[in-house]
This record gives structure tokens, C-alpha cells and sequence, in this order.
């Protein structure tokens, strides 16, 4: 079991308050990402939950039961760091042992467990090396095998893949979530890269200056952003948003609309009038920076391959079923 | 071209290098030689380098007229007692400033430090006349506590910085993995800061076997290290050069041999865990 309920938690270091109130539900055997800018207090709101920070206020509900008080050793969760912290004088063998020993467990069962999780984890060749002679992959690798091996309630990473290359990277994240699945138990999951967010989550904790500002699966984020904070957050290239004549036709202070929501048609159709600045041609997309004079810079996204330069004018024409509307405070308005 | 200048600076930094050492080494060869000189010889102008009669015959006298046993004896205890309980005193004093500092914690450890800037003869006299209401006057313990108080600061400054290297991720990592904070202790921080603690102990051992300023004025025979025994062939009667090198060669000898068997943990320590 793995059910962690915050409520009203809050931070403060000094002066400065960190973590101003966050309430958050998380069910068991579930995949959340907290996902926000640099410095929004993802690491902190992962370390009051691990127990590696005090509370300044509110609960932490670790199955129902109030952990505040519990030492990080006693709640019985277990942490990925994004430096991998692996003890360095120890084996693979050492270290992904060393919580069992701590639990207790006879030798030979910390051999087989330890070996079991290095077998899930491709790590069988090097379990008698130390972490110094290992890569960062593998040493990433040792550190989520001391997570798992310890059948914790949840895991805790704290974006566990950002020192590695982009191919690793994608590789990494496919084999946690598998192994997440595979496993079933809960996990917490710090990045700031979107992607993985998206990708990785059954749900995501959009976080910004320490508060939440929305909580949904992926495709709400995506589809029902809560503000204009989560709307330009969720989504590449970003949302774009306009003021204006345009947004208050729709009775919106603002509108916004995605990249691959705005059809892109030859000069002279409806819409918004532009002449591309820039256009990136991927092959698979087409990414077209538009000078839409008043409304500024907007982005438009076309699948596949389009004939288009900078300097052409063009017209964008958003489609009407996914336009976004905000009003003056930045909140979404529903129809 | 450049090739070539890269080996000439090597060569000429090696001379170089070899040059201070052995003017820095100079004086304790020359103790070493003037020990093997009969009186005479030892303050023979023009001195000879070499070419003396080879004497032993300064050791044996040395061996004869006091017990070198006993002062080196008195050594050991005294520099290893102050080393090791200074040291069971500065581990947790260093860890917790380490590891949990408050905002006071640069301020203590710059007053430990302000305690090391006062010159040891201006409480000589307080701290004389408590040791001689107390019976500690040339006793050993006596001496093993005033070492072990005068090196603290110090011992708690190296083990600060060592301690202050240690990623703390990987305490915390042994935190979650359920170890309680004596076990962090145990198998973690301590394996991980073995080489801070080992030029730690060495470098003040080393400090604790030369300090001659307490050792000098707080023993005379009972309890007088090796310090107090050189001391004792330098005035009273008159000039012995000769001797008074055998006897400084047999106090240093111990130390120098095992500072040649640790050279590269002292150099460690010697720079404060500045070179990795
Ligand atoms: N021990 C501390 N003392 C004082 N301020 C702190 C401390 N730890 C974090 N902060 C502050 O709290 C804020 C949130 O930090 P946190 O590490 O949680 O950000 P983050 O969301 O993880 O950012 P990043 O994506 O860069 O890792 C930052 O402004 C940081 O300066
Ligand atoms: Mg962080």
C-alpha cells in the first residue's frame, strides 16, 4: 500500500515561504509527476514527503497515517536522487543491499533479493564493482535498484534522468515506467521536462511558486488547463496567447490556442494575417514563426512536410472547438 | 618546440624542488651528522662534512645518563592519548557543524580558532598553579589533557572541511534507506571520511609528539616526553652539541619514520583536504 494525502503543507526556510499550502491526493500504485520552473519547490515538496524537510505546516498522510513526526528511515519510502548519491565505497552488491541490511534480513536473502533486482535491472555483470568504475547510466541504474529492491510504499525520484544523454534518457524512462507498472507501486517523479511528464504520469502536479496550480492526467492538463500558467506550461511549442479585440469577440480577457490547433493557409484566407519569420522543417512537422503584426510572434504546427519559407504571408485560422479562454486573473473560463 | 620548453620547465622545477628540499632538510642532516662527531668535532670550524671520525660513542652516552625508554614512552601515551581523545571529542563536534550548522556554526568555529591566537604563555601561569593544586604537575595526564586542549581547534577545523566534502545526498540516501543515525555513522560517514581522519590523526600526533612549550614547562622527569629529554642536554652544562644531536635524533626518529610511512595522507592533511 502506498495511499500519500497532503494537506495544507507548507514551507518556509527563514523568512522566505516556499511551500504556501499544498493538497494534494495520491492514490495508491498511481504515477505522478510534479513538474514546474526552476526553483517552484518541486525538490522541497519531494523532500517534505520523504522526510528529508521538515514541515512548517499541514499533514503528510502516508496511508492514512500522519508522518510529520516519522524520521525519513521510518516512513518507509524510498528516493532516487538526481546525483544518484550511491555510497561510494561500497559494491553494486553493497549498495543496493544496504537497505535490507539496515532492515535486518539475513545474508542470503539480501543476496537473492539483491540479485533479482540487479537481473530486472541488466546490472548482474557489475554487481561486485564499485560505483566509480561504472557509467552514469549504470550508475542510475544501481540507484533505482536500491530503491525497488526494498519494496518500498512509493518511490521517490528526484529528476532521476536529467544527467543522462537524450537517447539514454528516452531509454531510462521507458524501462521506469515499465518497472513502475510491472511493480505497481506508487511513485513521485520531479522533472521539469514536460515530456517525461507527459509521458511517464497517470497524473501530473503542475507546480508554480510553491503552489499547485492544477492537478489532472495528462490530457486534462493538455486539454482543460486550469490558467494561463498551466496552458503555456503543458504543450510544445507553447500555447499562443492572444489579447485583445480577438479574445474579447469571445468574451475572453485572453484566448489561447496550441501550435497544431491553427490551420495554416495560403495569404488571403480568414483568420490572423502574418509573414513567417522563421520556418523549421523537421520532415515529420513543420514549425512556422509567424509576425502576426498587433497580435505579435505565434507559433503555428503542421504534420508532415509544407512548403513554406520566411517571408511568405500567411494566414492562421485557429480552430474554433479548441480555443482556450481566460479571463483577466488568468483563470480558464468554461462554456 | 613546445615539447621541448615543457621538458626543460619539468627538469628545471625538479632541480628546483630538489634544491629547497634539501635546504630545508639541511639542519636535521647536519643534527644527524654533528651526532655521529665527537664533541670536538661537532663544533670544529671549518666543519667537516663527512670526512669525521664516525662515533657512536654520543648515543651511548645519551643511553647511559638518562632512560630514553621511559621519555619515548612518555611520548607515545601523551601525543596518542591527546590525539585520540581530542579526536573522540572533535568527531561529533565536526559532524554535527557539518552536517546540521546553525547560523552561530561559522561563528564557533572561528572562536575555537581565536583560542589557537593567543600565545600558550600568557595562561602559563593560571593554568601552572591549577595544575599544582591538582597534583598535575608532571604527570601524564596532566599533559594528555593540555595537548588535547591545545589541539582541538585544529582537530575540529581538518575534520570540519573533511566532513564538509562528504555529498550530503548520500547521507540522506542512507536515511531513506532506513539506517538510523548511529548506523549512518557507522557504515557510511565513517568508511567515507577514513582518509580525513587518518591525516587528522597523524598530523596531530605529530603536532602532540614536538610541542614542547606545555611538555617543557609542566613535567621535569616522571612524566617529560622526548622533548624535555632533548631539552635537558641543551643548557645546564653548557654546550654538547654532539649529544644533544644523538638525543634529538633519537626523539625525532620515531615520528620521522612514521611520517615517511604516511607521507601521502599527511600531505593531504597538511593541505586541509584542499587537493582531492
Ligand atoms: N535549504 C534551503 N534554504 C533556503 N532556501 C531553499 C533551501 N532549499 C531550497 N530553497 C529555495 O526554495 C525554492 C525551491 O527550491 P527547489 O529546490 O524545491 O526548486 P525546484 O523546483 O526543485 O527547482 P529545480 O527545477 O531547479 O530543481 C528555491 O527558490 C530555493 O532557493
Ligand atoms: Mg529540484
Amino acid at each position: 500500500m502506498g495511499q500519500i494525502t497532503l494537506q495544507g503543507v507548507q514551507k518556509s526556510f527563514g523568512p522566505v515561504h516556499i511551500i504556501k499550502g499544498a493538497d494534494l491526493d495520491i492514490a495508491d500504485g498511481s504515477f505522478v509527476v510534479f513538474v514546474g520552473p526552476s526553483g517552484c519547490g518541486k525538490t522541497t515538496l519531494l523532500r517534505l514527503i520523504a522526510g528529508l524537510e521538515d514541515v512548517t505546516g499541514g499533514a503528510i498522510l502516508i496511508d492514512g497515517k500522519n508522518v510529520v513526526d516519522t524520521p525519513p528511515a521510518k516512513r518507509g519510502l524510498s528516493m532516487v536522487f538526481q546525483s544518484y548519491a550511491l555510497y561510494p565505497h561500497m559494491s553494486v552488491r553493497g549498495n543496493i543491499g544496504f537497505g535490507l541490511k539496515m532492515a535486518g534480513l539475513a545474508k542470503d536473502e539480501i543476496n537473492r533479493k539483491v540479485e533479482a533486482a540487479a537481473a530486472t535491472l541488466n546490472l548482474t555483470p557489475y554487481l561486485e564493482r564499485k560505483p566509480r568504475e561504472l557509467s552514469g547510466g549504470q550508475r542510475q541504474r544501481v540507484a533505482i535498484g536500491r530503491a525497488i529492491v526494498r519494496e518500498p510504499k512509493a518511490f521517490l525520484f528526484d529528476e532521476p534522468l536529467s544527467n543522462l544523454d537524450a537517447a539514454l534518457r528516452v531509454q531510462m524512462r521507458i524501462e521506469v515506467t515499465r518497472l513502475q507498472k510491472q511493480l505497481g507501486t506508487t511513485a513521485i517523479y520531479v522533472t521539469h521536462d514536460q515530456v517525461e511528464a507527459m509521458t511517464m504520469a497517470d497524473k501530473i502536479v503542475v507546480l508554480n511558486g510553491g503552489k499547485i496550480e492544477q492537478y489532472g492526467s495528462p490530457l486534462q492538463l493538455y486539454e482543460r488547463p486550469a490558467n494561463l500558467f498551466v496552458a503555456g506550461f503543458i504543450g510544445s511549442p507553447k500555447m499562443n496567447f492572444v489579447t485583445g479585440e480577438s479574445a474579447a469577440q469571445k468574451g475572453a480577457a485572453t484566448i489561447g490556442v496550441r501550435p497544431e490547433h491553427l490551420k495554416i493557409e495560403r495569404d488571403g484566407g480568414g483568420g490572423w494575417q502574418g509573414t513567417i519569420a522563421v520556418a523549421e522543417h523537421l520532415g515529420s512537422d513543420t514549425f512556422l514563426y509567424v509576425d502576426a503584426g498587433p497580435l505579435g510572434m505565434l507559433t503555428a504546427r503542421y504534420i508532415g512536410e509544407l512548403s513554406l519559407h520566411a517571408g511568405d504571408r500567411v494566414s492562421l485560422v485557429p480552430d474554433p472547438a479548441r480555443i482556450h479562454r481566460f479571463d483577466q486573473s488568468g483563470n480558464a473560463l468554461r462554456n | 618546440m613546445a615539447r621541448k620548453s615543457t621538458t626543460r620547465r619539468v627538469v628545471v622545477s625538479t632541480i628546483g624542488a630538489w634544491f629547497f628540499g634539501f635546504l630545508i632538510f639541511f639542519p636535521i642532516l647536519w643534527m644527524v651528522l654533528a651526532s655521529f662527531k665527537t664533541e670536538l668535532e661537532a663544533f670544529a670550524i671549518p666543519p667537516s662534512f663527512l670526512f669525521f671520525h664516525w662515533t657512536t660513542e654520543n648515543y651511548a652516552t645519551v643511553q647511559e645518563r638518562s632512560d630514553y625508554v621511559l621519555h619515548a614512552m612518555n611520548s607515545i601515551i601523551i601525543a596518542g592519548g591527546s590525539t585520540l581523545i581530542a579526536l573522540l571529542i572533535a568527531i561529533p563536534a565536526a559532524w554535527s557543524m557539518a552536517f546540521s550548522p546553525t547560523k552561530r556554526t561559522k561563528d564557533i568555529l572561528l572562536w575555537m580558532l581565536s583560542t589557537k591566537m593567543m600565545p600558550p604563555v600568557g595562561v602559563l601561569v593560571p593554568i601552572y598553579l591549577i595544575y599544582k593544586s591538582f597534583g598535575l604537575l608532571d604527570s601524564r595526564i596532566g599533559l594528555v589533557f593540555i595537548l588535547c586542549l591545545g589541539n582541538l581547534p585544529i582537530v575540529i577545523w581538518m575534520l570540519f572541511t573533511y566532513f564538509k566534502e562528504i555529498p550530503r545526498d548520500i547521507l540522506e540516501a542512507a536515511r531513506m534507506d532506513g539506517a538510523t543515525i548511529g548506523r549512518e555513522l557507522v557504515y557510511v560517514l565513517t568508511p567515507m571520511a577514513i582518509p580525513g581522519l587518518a591525516s587528522t590523526l597523524l598530523l596531530n600526533l605529530i603536532l602532540a609528539w614536538n610541542e614542547a612549550f606545555w611538555t617543557l614547562n609542566l613535567s621535569t622527569s616522571n612524566a617529560a616526553p622526548l622533548t624535555t629529554f632533548i631539552a635537558s642536554y641543551s643548557s645546564p652544562e653548557g654546550l654538547f652539541w654532539a649529544k644533544l644531536s644523538a638525543a634529538s635524533t633519537l626523539a625525532i626518529a620515531p615520528i620521522l619514520v612514521l611520517g615517511w610511512f604516511s607521507q601521502k595522507q599527511l600531505v593531504r592533511g597538511l593541505t586541509f583536504g584542499a587537493v582531492k
